[in-house]
């Protein structure tokens, strides 16, 4: 059984798993970090998407012992404190989530999204590159709304710091 | 607090714990000594089952248990039940076959659960069910209603001879009859409504844990009704009595009818965590989600409309083939009985209508309620039939819509419901003018200049929400009623718990109810707490389905304030030493009209737990009860529009633009209904284009992932354009219609009819995917 010694959310963790547990397993079920999710078996829902030394993957695609080495951002390591992370002001001020189980793995595809295209995101890209995150609820037009003005947020932030 | 109260787009209170991954969803909590389940399910249709051999299984690391279906028999452990009553055209009751939770001799679908490995993980739990060795007969299988009804077709249940399950009518077949032999024209189509897989993107799961010193159950599950379920696993399976078992449905990650029922899964997780003394976890991955989740729709039907020389409607005839699959599932039959033929009147006044409905079995994953639920079906068909006939006789299909509207109410159409109000031309006109309904022949002129087909489609649904008034869904066979429950309490400081036995599962109940709380007093939300989902603090309740939790749920709570109300200002009075009609309440105090006397709303709270100065004969505390039965369904209703472009050479098809004119009645909270519209509108679409469940010809469930069963992406969908228009409705005290079904229900048609406009080919099925609209486009339709 590997020993599998990451950072998650800037905590260090080192941990011995069975050989096929996967990140998302590593994150829920040993570590108690719930905010990610599993919505399928195929990769293809995105509900698990966690940042992997700052870049999305699926979790749910991940070995926990290939990620050891790591830094590993989950939902429960966006917000500062109390302070919410733009892309979650965002999501919650349109309205971005309904039942709240796609959200977790779409704000971090949508702070993914948002970093690699800088300011020049309009709503074509940003509906192609939610391609591998499935919402049932939404109908995707308010994500799609809150990525937007999430991006403007992060423009308007960058620009004052 | 017009900030805050009714007609606010309040952001939504309970976002916080999902944006930041504090939600609390059934899979996300772990008990202690918990164990694992894994289901043992059937790879074959159709098979009898000759034997398990669990002794591999049993000896690899972590089991702790296999338990069977003959085990559950020996238990008295009950069959899955439906619970309404359908009665054939011949007065016979429906002919129903038993459904075990786990099959403990036959299986009819593929998926469905033999045994249970019950393990120290869920790894272990899933090596060891691929060990449990069942030994299969193979059955001939039946996937499809027209190999069901053939001559000589396998039976699937004894009781059910010829596999139908019911032939079932509504309306005068002499009157309709007549109508169509009178008729100037007569305009017929024959359409398939596609099986869907509702796909609620959180899997079910169960955590069900046994008290032994207490006999107690404790059930965590992913259930939009969990009064009902425990009603259900009470009386009907024999798990435990009401008060010995507490339902739990926390946060649920989307149910769209499917989290409605009670699944086999749950009662064996109970029942397994009796057996090994331990707590028990179920969850399903999404493959067992596909099939085993209640599947919605598939209809086959033919419809016939009779029309007057001058294009009124004179009748409507039709005749609907319904595929129940395996087994008929809690609501299942009323389905394709009250819950579609009675919306067939649609908008229209159409004399005399009659409709026949077979239920069918066949060797598939059970259907049953899904988003819309017969109401959707009802629409795509006659508002396909309404748009044929529009081309048929060469007259413009809003003006074919206008000419036959109901103008006045209430209406009593011929298949029982009596719409309370609506205004049809207005929600057409607001859908119209959005569109440039009027601007739309140049616009497709010019896009055939660019080689593409452009294409506009209309869609005027209706339906019946507010579910329901309990003594006319008795009459009608149902096992419950339909009411729903509300206790308010509130607390000596003032703040207020609203008790609610709707269930939210994305609706965003914790901020609706609130709304409603704090515009009666003109508190602020943040004073009032919503508590849904727990047999132990809710008093009891029927749950969220049928956009009911707005007509139903929030008039119990209406009703239950107006109950505390009354004590407070009663309180007020006494203490202001004037009459109670001289009290009003404004920003959270109760004031004397005309003076400046008042006592704060948490004064009045604080005076009714100390009790020092009441009323005489009053007793203290301040909490009240409602159980709130509706008068009447409501009927929403609204035109949608939707313009599309067909690329002759593909066959695919772009939205240019989707326009929703919906009447909701009162809208509580308009950001949260736009919300709701939105996603029913994806699933309408969805059906529309790319969705749909396909079976081979042994019952293999061939879309059976992510991969194979083409859901909604960002990219399919368009932004939309939401209009509203309000006729407030009399039949509730919120004065509202409900909004969680009507884009699911309104937006098939319009699609459809939309590309069919576009490639001027009227036989196109759903979904219209490229290959099968590039074929209709070249006459192979």
């Amino acid at each position: 059984m590997p020993t599998v010694q990451l950072t998650v959310n800037g905590r260090p963790v080192s941990m011995t798993v069975e050989d096929r547990t996967l990140l998302v397993e590593l994150l829920r079920d040993h570590l108690g970090l719930t905010g990610t999710h599993v919505g399928c078996d195929t990769s293809q829902c995105g509900a698990c998407v966690v940042h992997l030394d700052g870049q999305a993957v699926k979790s749910c695609t991940v070995l926990a012992a290939q990620a050891s080495g790591s830094s590993v951002t989950t939902i429960e390591g966006l917000a500062t404190g109390d302070e919410l992370h733009p892309v979650q002001a965002a999501f919650r001020d349109n309205h971005g989530l309904q039942c709240g189980f796609c959200t977790p793995g779409m704000i971090m595809s949508a702070l993914d999204i948002i970093r690699r295209h800088g300011g020049r995101l309009d709503e074509a890209t940003v509906r192609h590159e939610l391609e591998g995150n499935i919402c049932r609820c939404t109908g995707y037009h308010n994500i799609v709304k809150s990525v937007l003005d999430a991006a403007g947020r992060m423009k308007l932030s960058a620009a004052a710091e | 607090m017009g900030v805050e109260g009714i007609g606010a787009s309040v952001v939504r209170k309970e976002d916080k714990r999902f944006i930041t991954g504090k939600g609390h969803y059934t899979d996300d909590i772990r008990l202690h000594g918990m164990t694992y389940a894994h289901f043992v399910r059937s790879p074959h249709a159709h098979a009898r089952v000759a034997g398990i051999d669990a002794s591999a299984a049993l000896k690899m690391p972590g089991v702790v248990a296999v338990l069977t279906g003959r085990q559950l028999v020996d238990d008295k452990i009950g069959n899955l039940i439906c619970g309404w009553m359908i009665h054939s055209k011949d007065g016979s009751p429906m002919h129903m076959g038993a459904w075990p939770a786990m099959a403990p001799d036959t299986v009819r679908f593929v998926g469905q659960a033999v045994a249970v490995v019950i393990a120290e993980t869920r790894n272990q739990a899933r090596d060891a069910a691929e060990a449990v060795a069942v030994d299969y007969k193979e059955l001939p299988a039946v996937s499809t209603i027209k190999a069901a009804l053939a001559p000589g077709a396998p039976q699937l249940h004894p009781e059910a001879p010829g596999n139908i399950v019911y032939d079932w009518s509504i309306g005068d077949k002499a009157a309709t009859d007549a109508a169509f032999a009178g008729a100037a024209h007569v305009v017929a189509l024959e359409l398939t409504n596609n099986r869907l897989i509702p796909n609620a993107m959180e899997p079910r799961s169960a955590i069900a844990d046994y008290d032994a010193a207490e006999d107690h159950y404790t059930l965590h599950t992913t259930s939009q009704n969990p009064h009902v379920a425990r009603l259900v696993l009470s009386a009907f399976y024999n798990i435990a009595p009401e008060h010995k078992l507490r339902v739990i449905a926390p946060d649920v990650g989307g149910g769209f009818g499917s989290k409605i029922y009670v699944y086999p899964e749950e009662m064996v997780a109970l029942w397994a965590a009796r057996k090994v003394q331990r707590p028990v976890k179920w969850t399903a991955d999404r493959t067992e989600s596909f099939l085993t989740d209640a599947h919605g729709r598939d209809h086959v039907s033919k419809a016939e409309m009779a029309f007057d020389a001058n294009h009124r409607m004179l009748g409507l005839r039709v005749a609907t083939l319904a595929n129940f699959g395996a087994y008929m599932s809690l609501f299942s039959s009323a389905v394709p009985t009250y819950l579609y033929a009675t919306l067939l009147s649609g908008q229209y006044v159409i004399p005399t209508i009659y409709a026949e409905v077979k239920g069918v079995y066949t060797n598939t994953t059970p259907v049953d309620a899904y988003r819309g639920a017969g109401r959707p079906e009802a629409n795509y068909l006659l508002e396909r039939l309404v748009e044929t006939a529009a081309r048929t006789l060469k007259v413009d299909p809003a003006e074919l819509r206008r000419k036959n509207f109901i103008t006045t109410f209430p209406y009593q159409t011929p298949v029982i419901m009596t719409y309370d109000t609506g205004d049809y031309h207005a929600s057409l006109d607001a859908a119209l003018k959005a569109i440039d309904y009027a601007g739309f022949p140049a616009r497709k002129a010019a896009a055939r200049k660019r080689g593409v087909l452009r294409g506009l489609g209309l869609s005027c649904y209706i339906e019946a929400c507010g579910i329901a008034p309990s003594k006319a869904v008795g009459s009608l066979g149902a096992g419950v009623g339909l009411w729903e429950s509300a206790e308010i309490r509130v607390n000596p400081v003032g703040t207020i718990e609203v008790l609610t036995g709707s269930h939210s599962h994305g609706q965003g109940h914790e901020t609706t109810f609130a709304q409603v709380v704090a515009e009666r007093l003109g508190i602020p939300i943040a004073q009032v707490s919503v508590v849904h989902g727990d047999t132990d603090k809710v008093q009891f309740g029927m749950g969220t389905y049928g956009s009911r939790s707005a007509a139903v749920g929030i008039s119990a709570v209406i009703k239950a304030m107006e109950k505390m109300e009354a004590k407070a200002r009663r309180i007020a009075a006494h203490q202001l030493e004037v009459a109670e009609d001289d009290i009003v309440i404004e920003n959270g105090e109760f004031k004397v009209a005309g003076t400046d006397k008042k006592l704060a709303f948490a004064s009045i709270a604080l005076a009714a737990y100390t009790a020092h100065n009441l009323p005489e004969g009053m007793e203290p505390g301040l909490k009240e009860t409602a159980f709130y039965d509706p008068s009447n369904f409501t009927f929403p209703a609204g035109a949608y529009a939707a313009e599309v472009e067909v690329d002759p050479a593909t066959g695919r098809t772009t939205f240019v633009n989707f326009v929703a004119a919906d009447d909701f009645g009162r809208l509580i909270n308009p950001m949260i209904v736009e919300g709701q519209v939105h996603g029913g509108l994806a699933q309408g679409i969805g059906q529309a284009l790319m969705e749909g469940a396909v079976y081979d010809g042994e019952g293999q469930l061939v879309t059976a992932s992510y991969m194979d069963y083409t859901m909604p992406r960002a990219a399919d969908l368009p932004s939309f354009d939401l209009r509203h228009t309000t006729t407030i409705c009399p039949s509730n005290p919120a004065g509202v219609k409900g909004c969680g079904e009507a884009g699911a229900i309104g937006a098939s048609a319009a699609t459809v009819n939309a590309i069919t406009d576009a490639i001027g080919n009227n036989r196109l099925e759903m979904p219209a995917t490229p290959d099968r609209v590039w074929a209709a486009i070249h006459g192979n339709g």
